[in-house]
């Protein structure tokens, strides 16, 4: 997941004055953070373009919650470096700057175009584009998915510790095989219950013929 | 402004005075005749090369080298 950046300014000179500027910005009163400045390679191609590269080294300044969680990262500073086209004939110039430490932890790149303002000949406009990306986010997704499917596995050891014990429990209740289940005991005992009702019943049945019978013998010899 | 390598800021200084004036007076007026600043650039190179940390990146590209003290 990347986060981007677009925006525009204005300077309000020329474009060879901010083209000229360019290279002697540092230092500065806003660049404290800015250690040291080189150029690495220049050259000039044959369709009169400047090509530069420019090393910057810079502080790394964290927040504290950062240098808790990254405390490998304090210690260096910040490699960056600048490549820059520069084309004086159409009037533009355009920079590509990017961080080539820290990478691991934070990579953030930046764009623009440098060209004459569309409404004032004598302005100069800065369009910036950043992309701003860390491979944490991609650690955080891998937690995440190891999470659920360490869940996931612990869910089915649940189930089947829960019908392990329910299986052992029914077994000693009907001091049977622990290997039946309580869905086939339940079954079993609704069977049994009839049987024994019915059998009840017929025997009521035979009982109450016999005592009726039995009555009538005794009435017969009182007459 | 100091140079990544303290004994190349000297050096540094002294090219960077000679392309300043040779980039808003020449190059941008395109004019293309000799550059000036090739031998003071070459002294100053020689220097700082060897105190820079990475190799071979991608012009205006980001590079899969990695510096020594990369984290």
């Amino acid at each position: 997941m990347v986060k981007y950046f677009l925006g525009q300014s204005v300077l309000r000179s020329s474009w060879d004055q901010v083209f000229a500027a360019f290279w002697q910005r540092y230092p500065n009163p806003y660049s404290k953070h800015v250690l040291t400045e080189d150029i690495v390679h220049r050259e000039v191609t044959p369709d009169q373009k400047l090509l530069s590269r420019r090393l910057l080294t810079k502080t790394n300044r964290m927040p504290r919650w950062a240098e808790r969680l990254f405390p490998a990262n304090v210690a260096h500073s910040v490699y960056v470096l600048e490549d820059s086209i520069v084309d004086p004939q159409n009037q533009t110039m355009t920079t590509f700057t990017w961080n080539i430490n820290h990478a691991r932890l934070m990579v953030v790149e930046e764009r623009c175009v440098y060209c004459v303002n569309s409404d004032n000949s004598g302005w100069t406009e800065i369009r910036r584009e950043a992309w701003v990306s860390s491979s944490l986010f991609g650690v955080s997704r891998a937690v995440q998915e190891f999470g659920l499917a360490r869940f996931k596995s612990n869910v089915t050891k649940t189930m089947k510790g829960f019908e392990y014990i329910l299986a052992k429990l029914q077994g000693e209740f009907l001091g049977e095989a622990p290997s039946k289940t309580l869905v086939e005991t339940a079954k079993e005992a609704k069977e049994k219950a009839k049987e024994t009702a019915l059998a009840a019943t017929e025997k009521a049945k035979d009982l109450a013929s016999k005592a009726a019978t039995k009555k009538q013998q005794q009435q017969q010899q009182f007459v | 402004m100091n140079s990544v390598g303290e004994a190349c800021t000297d050096m540094k200084r002294e090219y960077d005075q000679c392309f300043n004036r040779w980039f808003a007076e020449k190059f941008l007026k395109g004019d293309s005749s000799g550059d000036p600043c090739t031998d003071l650039f070459k002294r100053y190179q020689q220097c700082v090369q060897k105190e820079i940390p990475i190799e071979g990146l991608e012009f205006m590209g980001h590079g899969k080298e990695k510096p020594e003290n990369s984290s």
